[in-house]
């Protein structure tokens, strides 16, 4: 016992200095890119904190004892305590409904004196690990249809009132648990669809509703024809085919009935609908001009003209991949691009070697929502996504967000460093 | 896909999901960083503004360096259409006082200019207006202030002579690709004539600006700038005080006054009445005058000193008379009879003894004596032939300057008319003319047209003893002196001597008709003249020059419809005279009578 009391002196033992590395490296760079956005010639403060790098400074400090606190603790509280964080995230987000700050058409800040936070972005942390909790109980049988319904209830709950506060994003981010679950069971075929849903989605924005049905009909009568059993499949090929109808006829309402104006103007200028650079599409053009302009070596380090002069809007939080692709050019896009492949890859292997489910659910978790941010993020800076404000994990200003994914990650590490202590 | 059943292998279907997603953005971004230059050259045009610095206009000074000239600091609010983007229009109306519609048909104008480059929107916005607009023009993009000079013309005269300066017009552009929509030019007199002296070149200023139009500092420390150059100073000819002289005299009158340096054919003082405050046509107030000056019936845009022609009436009767003893058809001995208002076929206005010789008759301005000199001349120079001998006198007499423009810095005078034998033989038939038949000539009327700039040059000739430099109204060019050729007229100097004494005579002399407005210390040499017209009560003219013996001035005047010369143009001239050679006025009573005169 006295070694293991020794490595409880040292918070960093046993702990995966490859995730500790990127992840370091990912919020000095992160740090240096926010000053970059705001910089300003007269300005030069390090620690003001009236500026985003200074408050952000404060945060990174604050993610960083929170981290250390985490190393420190008692591993097994996480799987014990999951379902009360759980509990108290999911009341705190309906508070928010009730008594949040809105913040540019979102209600979903929480002001604590002079704090504003997000309960919406710890909401995430909490969801996985109750996810994590809930499948990794010894007990549950995944093929179980139960099981399914309430695992998809921990994941829909959040995301649902997270909608209703007008975070879309954020709620969107939430379907990445698909991923968990695939990885717990869900067959093959239920992510085949969920990308064929997707294309549908798209197609259905794109093309006349009553064309695209017509198309769907007609791919469906051709695959029935080829197939030999027939008789077999007639319902389910007209089970799809109603399944696909229905959607497609959704989408078109629900673009035109539920989406905001402003909703339905991003959706089209990204789908080529609307050229209007000025207007909604003035924030990705802006944004592909800074990307576009950094070249292969970037314009250097705090010369960004495009960042500096404020053409691109929110670019020390949803946008500061602009300031990376302007001052860093190709190379620094590649690098944290790199990075946080890197990151993902890393987190999945490690969740893989998991002795414990619980661990290894957890892990998935952390990958998807990681990388969830990280494809709506930096899609949506190079024009191949529609603006959907979310941060860039661990780069982005904004003390929620780095609070969240530091805690986020380093449940994992800690998880991870004692790995051979949880079965 | 079988292998799939073993969960474990399903990291390999994530992470290639994740692999997939990564390189679609990197492939992206490979061709928007490394391939396409697209980006690159949005990026510059976002932020790079050239911003046009006007130099300062040429400072205008008179004869003695006084300032009448200068330039005034002055805002114009521009506007690039394409960048307005999301604007509050209705406060934007409100700081610059226009409403909606004049917002509208402004931006349209821009628009139609160009959507990409600056245009003037709002010309001079008040310093107040600038200052509110200066706090808030972050919230305009699309607006920017730019500074400039306008000019301000320090006291109300030689409206005319100086012009005015006003933004190029469509033509203009095309014709000068120097000029760009909302620069000013030179419109008129010398302001048009010295526009590339005066304007200077425009230098031009790259700056860095951020989204909200606001300057950020220069490009590459000012690398690709280029400077502007000032634009030079001149010197007029004008003297400050004549000018203010002759325009006080001439208020309330239709008329003009030319006064030349004789020795350089600098003019000293140039007025035509009723003129105009040129203060008036500065600026954005400009269209507005302009507009009502140009409607005004007294048409005070008129610049009658250069354009307005005139029978010469007796003065031209010197001229007759020098061109008689060039070619030899008088002496100064010959003498002409007069019978007085029954003389045939010209009649005499004034009584004086007969038969008088030449100095006599022009300090009498006798009618029927200069009959007798034109009728000689046509016949002992055409020898029988009209058109031969009124060729001759032709000739002679545009020596003088008569009947073409001075070719000068004095844009848009008028050629006055000394008719050809042609228009006369269009008029009367081939040979169905003779020295009869023209013989208002003679006595300065009839087809003779001439500008008051042509008779002060006269005056300037004859005291010159027979040559001139072209009236001008620049003296120097940022010091360098301007150069103008002397003209040599075809009549020898001593028949200059001989005329001079009878435009000694006129002011000096017993029955001269100026003689009650000669001075007691300078001896004035001129003409008066009364010339009848078609339109009404005669014209008043005279021209002079002192002092007698080494002239320094040489004026005309002319007062439309006033009556006799010497009532009201020998006064005014001989003030004038007083006035630049002596530098006061002794005779105050008379300045004022004529001062406040009112003949219109």
């Amino acid at each position: 016992m006295n070694s293991t009391q020794s490595k409880y002196h040292n918070p960093f033992a046993q702990t995966d200095k490859i995730l500790l590395w990127i992840y370091f490296i990912l919020v000095i760079f992160g740090w240096m890119n926010i000053y970059a956005a705001v910089y300003d010639e007269t300005h030069h403060n390090l620690f003001d904190l009236q500026t985003n790098y200074g408050r952000q400074m404060i945060w990174i400090a604050a993610s960083f004892v929170i981290a250390i606190m985490i190393l420190l603790t008692d591993v097994k509280i996480f799987n014990s305590f999951a379902f009360l964080i759980y509990g108290i995230f999911l009341f705190l987000l309906i508070l928010v409904l009730f008594i949040g700050k809105e913040i540019s058409g979102s209600k979903s800040w929480l002001q604590i004196g002079s704090l504003s936070l997000q309960p919406g972005e710890f909401a995430k942390f909490a969801t996985c690990l109750a996810l994590a909790s809930y499948l990794g109980n010894i007990k549950r049988n995944f093929s179980k249809t139960s099981v399914k319904i309430v695992a998809a209830s921990i994941i829909l709950i959040p995301a649902l009132i997270i909608l209703a506060q007008n975070e879309t994003g954020s709620a969107l981010v939430f379907l990445s648990f698909i991923f968990v679950l695939f990885r717990e069971g869900l067959s093959v075929k239920v992510l085949i669809a969920a990308a064929i849903i997707a294309v549908l989605f798209v197609l259905a924005l794109v093309i006349n509703k009553y064309i695209l049905i017509g198309l769907c009909a007609l791919i469906l009568i051709l695959f029935y024809l080829s197939q030999r059993n027939r008789k077999k499949l007639i319902r389910i090929t007209i089970g799809i085919f109603i399944a696909a109808s229905s959607l497609i006829f959704s989408v078109d309402y629900v673009f035109h009935n539920v989406l905001q104006p402003h909703q339905r103007i991003r959706i089209n200028v990204l789908l080529g609908k609307e050229t209007d650079k000025k207007g909604a599409g003035y924030n990705v053009y802006q944004s592909m001009i800074a990307i576009g302009s950094g070249g292969f070596w970037g314009k250097g380090f705090l010369k960004g003209t495009q960042t500096k002069y404020n053409y691109v809007p929110k670019q020390s939080t949803d946008f500061i991949f602009c300031t990376i692709g302007e001052e860093w050019g190709f190379m620094g896009s590649l690098v944290v691009i790199g990075l946080y492949v890197g990151l993902m890859l890393r987190i999945l292997q490690l969740a893989e070697r998991q002795r414990s489910a619980f661990s290894r659910i957890y892990g998935y978790g952390v990958a998807s929502l990681i990388f969830a941010h990280f494809a709506i993020n930096i899609g949506m800076t190079i024009g191949l996504l529609p603006v959907i404000g979310i941060p860039l994990p661990f780069v982005s200003y904004g003390g929620s967000s780095i609070l969240a994914f530091s805690i986020l990650l380093f449940v994992f590490i800690k998880l991870d460093a004692h790995r051979h202590d949880i079965i | 896909m079988a292998q799939l059943g073993h969960h474990s292998q399903k990291r390999y279907v994530v992470s290639g999901i994740i692999i997939t997603v990564a390189a679609i953005f990197v492939v992206k971004l490979f061709y928007m960083q490394v391939i396409s230059d697209k980006y690159k050259v949005l990026s510059e045009s976002n932020v790079r503004r050239i911003v046009t610095v006007y130099p300062a206009r040429g400072i205008i000074y008179d004869r003695k360096g006084r300032k009448i000239v200068s330039n005034e600091e002055a805002y114009d609010l521009m506007v690039v259409p394409r960048q307005v983007n999301n604007i509050d229009t209705n406060e934007l109306c409100q700081l610059l006082e226009i409403d909606k519609q004049s917002f509208i048909s402004r931006l349209n104008k821009a628009k139609q200019y160009s959507p990409y480059r600056a245009s003037p929107f709002v010309e001079q916005i008040s310093k107040t207006t600038y200052g509110y607009l200066q706090e808030k023009l972050y919230r305009f993009p699309g607006f920017f202030v730019q500074p400039r000079t306008l000019r301000t013309y320090l006291y109300p005269i030689a409206a005319h002579t100086l012009g005015y300066v006003g933004e190029v017009n469509q033509k203009e552009i095309e014709d000068d690709p120097y000029y760009k929509m909302g620069d000013y030019i030179g419109k008129s007199g010398i302001e048009k004539y010295y526009e590339k002296e005066l304007r200077g070149v425009k230098g031009e200023k790259i700056v860095l600006v951020d989204v909200f139009n606001r300057e950020k500092g220069s490009f590459e420390n000012g690398l690709y700038d280029k400077p502007q150059v000032a634009g030079q100073d001149l010197t007029t000819t004008l003297d400050l005080d004549l000018q203010l002289l002759g325009e006080k005299l001439m208020q309330n009158k239709r008329g003009s006054i030319v006064a030349i340096e004789p020795s350089t054919g600098e003019i000293l003082a140039i007025i035509s009445s009723p003129s105009y405050d040129p203060n008036l046509l500065v600026g954005r107030v400009r269209g507005e005058n302009f507009k009502r000056l140009s409607q005004d019936v007294m048409n005070p845009l008129f610049n009658r000193a250069i354009q307005a022609t005139y029978s010469p009436g007796s003065t031209f009767k010197l001229v007759n008379g020098l061109v008689g003893l060039e070619i030899g058809a008088i002496t100064p001995e010959t003498r002409f009879s007069c019978n007085g208002k029954a003389s045939v076929p010209i009649a005499c206005t004034h009584s004086h003894y007969s038969p008088l010789e030449l100095i006599g008759a022009i300090e009498q301005s006798c009618n029927p004596y200069f009959w007798g000199v034109f009728r000689t001349t046509l016949e002992k120079s055409g020898k029988g032939d009209i058109h031969k001998g009124y060729n001759i006198w032709r000739q002679n007499v545009m020596s003088l300057g008569f009947g073409n423009y001075f070719n000068t810095d004095i844009p848009n005078q008028v050629r006055g008319n000394i008719p050809s034998p042609q228009y006369y033989d269009h008029y009367f038939g081939k040979n169905g003319w003779k020295a009869l038949t023209i013989r208002s000539l003679a006595i300065g009327q009839g087809e003779i047209l001439v500008t008051p700039l042509q008779l002060a040059n006269q005056a300037a000739t004859i005291a010159n003893k027979g040559y001139y430099y072209p009236p001008h109204v620049v003296k120097s060019i940022q010091g360098s002196p301007t150069q103008w050729e002397r003209n040599q007229s075809s009549i020898h100097p001593q028949h200059f001597e001989t005329i001079i004494k009878g435009m000694y005579r006129v002011f000096q002399g017993e029955s001269g008709t100026g003689r009650w407005y000669k001075l007691d210390s300078i001896a004035i040499c001129g003409k008066t003249g009364t010339v009848q017209n078609p339109h009404g009560k005669d014209h008043s003219l005279c021209i002079a020059f002192a002092p007698a013996n080494n002239p320094k001035i040489a004026i005309a005047v002319v007062v439309e419809n006033a009556g006799f010369g010497a009532t009201w143009a020998v006064p005014i001239a001989s003030l004038m005279i007083e006035k630049y050679l002596t530098g006061i006025i002794s005779r105050t009573e008379l300045e004022t009578r004529m001062s406040q005169a009112n003949l219109l």
